[in-house]
């Protein structure tokens, strides 16, 4: 391993095209992305990368990025692309359409507030919109988990138990733009890492079928359950990644949830993304100053996680899940999912939303949440929370 | 055509009687010479015309793409094929909903980019799986359901659009030209590089015709010249195939109930045909095909530097 100084762009581009050259001694692999702020630089990167057995494709449109990474994978390459915010959503029927059609695709997401009103900061409401495509989602904390979760996705995406695509999410600027020491596998271990790929599905000359045509209702619910079914294996399929990784890499990536102090927590604070930097600052502090507070980190946000969540909260009497996104008319999206995996007789779970829009998250916002949230008896509407209100 | 040679279209698909796709597809399968081609197929009446999954006419593999995406699509496949040294023509086989309307971006990029596909819009001139919309395509004057009095405005001009792209090959093709058809299929094929085929396409329930008109509609349409059939190398060498025989444009639009049409105007549709014919002679005549292909075509580079010397 190679310790660098790098940005969340630097790490994503150099990683994904180690995979796709891992890949040199099968079909090959191949790119198409289209620049936006914040993912800019990914773009970049892979169209001056000389892939040993590659193509980047500089396309006209997100649209044709992903429909270009679906053709290279029904042809059995390897693929992947990377993109942001509103490109997201312009992209987002061939996103369902990669997802339906079960193609491995990895997608970096440099998440970006959706306009309007125009704003290139961080929220996760880019990604978290597309969580119905049949899409592993997975949320970094740091350079370092972005690196990881990048492999661990290629690795969930095609493996024959999953076979659905996996989109990776950074925050914007806040991780895309920052420069972090991460360690940066060397190609070897790359190679060692992501098996060659052979995909069953791959449209062959000798095989007349008709991949994704019209279907019934019955055997479309049939397909409908079969994605479900594969969504269900992620979380074992995910640890076997995570172990893998270990005896490979020499280093232990984080899995779907890592929980800190919360065996014994009476309040718990569930956050994703660069906030769980400062979060687990907080938390440390509260724990050495004799507080029974505890952090889960969710990174696996598709499939949702529920029964590690619910086991994780334990016994704690309050939850405060910190969203970085909002849908409106429910409240926090990560909020949603918690309330939904704890028992209905379980612990208080407040929405709080933060740092919408990009505002930054600081240690003192996330002590003010757990110093909030102690207050309470019973929960109430989403809270937008920036900080000030103590 | 002997009894063995496997067809690209199966028997027992669901195409209408005097589908001019259905046709175009047979002819299309018998210029490919054995070859399996990969079929790349946005929603249209082509992908109606598998049937319903697990079965397909295709006797081919073929892949389902969202509207405005089967060129992007199609070059995923070609770039795969190229770092595997793999030769299957990629077709992408396509209505003019998705070449004209909302895929033209990704149309115009794909040939700008000069991928290595083989591009052919099947041209019924409305969305003819919704049910007969108007579509860039609709010639003026022609009823549709979203254009009940007729469509005021001309047809939009795709083959001047892909010759703009100076891609290697772009070709009209008619159903009642036969040996015509089947020499530009072979020669597209034959090319590299992002190659355009144009078919118009009788659809007997959109243009309420009589299905066994669908051929007749055809020389109609290019004897009266608003179908031209000519050919485009590099963008910068034009030769047209068939002449205007003096067919009346009267009787192409009266044999079709979407012309029966307060708008229709014959006389303008008149001038629109000369106007394009002025413009498609003084290409031919400016810029013509010498001695066939050039060696730079075989090869398929395209672009402008094919046709350097010629102006």
């Amino acid at each position: 391993m190679t310790r660098r100084l790098v940005t969340g762009n630097q790490a994503a581009g150099y990683v994904l095209a180690a995979a796709g050259d891992a890949n040199r001694e099968a079909r090959g692999c191949c790119a198409g992305a289209y620049p936006i702020t914040p993912q800019t630089e990914i773009a970049e990167y892979l169209s001056a990368h000389t892939f040993v057995k590659g193509d980047y494709v500089a396309v006209e449109s997100e649209h044709s990025a992903m429909a270009v990474c679906m053709g290279a994978s029904l042809n059995g390459a390897r693929s992947f692309t990377a993109t942001s915010a509103n490109g997201l959503l312009y992209m987002a029927e061939n996103v369902f359409v990669a997802g339906y059609c079960r193609l491995p695709i990895v997608m970096v997401v440099s998440n970006r507030t959706l306009g309007p009103p125009w704003n290139i900061w961080v929220d996760q409401g880019d990604s978290l919109a597309v969580r119905d495509a049949a899409w592993v989602q997975l949320y970094c904390e740091s350079h370092q988990d972005l690196v990881d979760s990048i492999l661990l996705a290629f690795r969930v995406a095609e493996d024959k138990r999953v076979l659905l695509p996996a989109l990776v999410a950074q925050d914007g600027f806040i991780l895309s733009h920052t420069l972090m020491g991460a360690d940066l596998p060397e190609q070897e271990l790359v190679d060692t890492y992501l098996p060659k790929l052979d995909l069953a599905q791959r449209l062959r000359d000798d095989r007349p079928v008709f991949y994704g045509n019209i279907t019934s209702p019955r055997d479309t619910q049939w397909q409908r359950e079969e994605v479900e079914t594969s969504m269900a294996q992620v979380p074992h399929v995910l640890r076997e990644a995570v172990d893998e990784f270990e005896s490979v890499f020499g280093r232990r990536p984080d899995g779907a949830v890592s929980a800190e102090d919360t065996s014994d927590a009476e309040d718990v604070l569930v956050v994703s993304g660069s906030m769980v930097k400062a979060a687990r600052a907080v938390v440390r502090a509260r724990r050495a100053a004799g507080g029974r507070v505890g952090l889960l980190k969710v990174k696996l946000f598709r499939p949702f996680p529920r029964e590690r969540i619910a086991a994780s909260i334990g016994n704690a009497r309050r939850v405060a899940v910190l969203d970085r996104n909002l849908s409106a008319g429910s409240g926090g999206i990560f909020w949603g999912e918690v309330a939904a995996s704890v028992r209905s007789s379980g612990p208080l779970v407040q929405s709080y939303l933060v740092g919408l829009g990009g505002a930054d998250v600081t240690e003192a916002v996330i002590d003010g949440v757990l110093s909030d949230v102690r207050t309470r008896t019973a929960s109430c509407d989403p809270i937008f929370f920036n900080g000030d209100e103590a | 055509m002997t009894a063995n040679v496997e067809e690209l279209l199966r028997p027992g698909n669901s195409n209408c009687a005097g589908c001019g796709m259905t046709l175009g597809l047979r002819w299309f399968g018998e210029a490919l010479a054995g070859k399996t081609p990969t079929l790349v197929i946005p929603p249209c009446c082509a992908t109606v015309t598998a049937g319903l999954f697990p079965v397909t006419a295709y006797n081919a593999p073929a892949a389902a793409t969202a509207f405005a995406s089967p060129a992007a699509v199609a070059t995923g496949f070609a770039r795969v094929q190229h770092l595997n040294g793999e030769r299957t023509p990629i077709v992408c086989w396509t209505g003019d909903g998705s070449t004209y309307d909302i895929g033209l971006a990704t149309v115009s990029a794909a040939a700008e980019r000069n991928e290595d596909i083989v591009y052919v819009c099947y041209d019924n001139e409305i969305y003819g799986n919704t049910g007969g919309q108007r579509s860039g395509a609709t010639p003026r004057g022609a009823k549709t359901s979203t254009t009940p009095s007729g469509k005021p405005e001309p047809k939009k001009d795709m083959m001047a659009i892909m010759a703009a792209h100076r891609v290697p090959y772009a070709a009209t093709l008619s159903l009642a030209h036969r040996d015509d058809f089947l020499r530009k299929v072979q020669t597209a094929l034959s090319l590299r590089g992002f190659r355009f085929l144009l078919m118009l396409s009788p659809c007997p329930s959109g243009w309420k015709s009589e299905p066994e008109e669908t051929v007749e509609l055809v020389r109609l349409a290019v004897g009266s010249g608003l179908f031209p059939l000519y050919e485009v190398y590099d963008g910068c060498r034009y030769r047209i195939n068939a002449w205007p025989d003096g067919s009346q444009l009267d009787d192409y639009v009266s044999r079709q109930g979407r012309f029966k049409s307060k708008r229709l105007d014959v006389n303008t549709l008149r001038a629109d045909i000369a106007a394009d014919w002025r413009r498609l002679e003084a290409m031919a005549s400016a810029f013509p095909v010498e001695e066939g292909p050039s060696a730079l075509q075989s090869e398929g580079t395209g672009g402008a530097d094919a046709c350097e010397g010629d102006s």
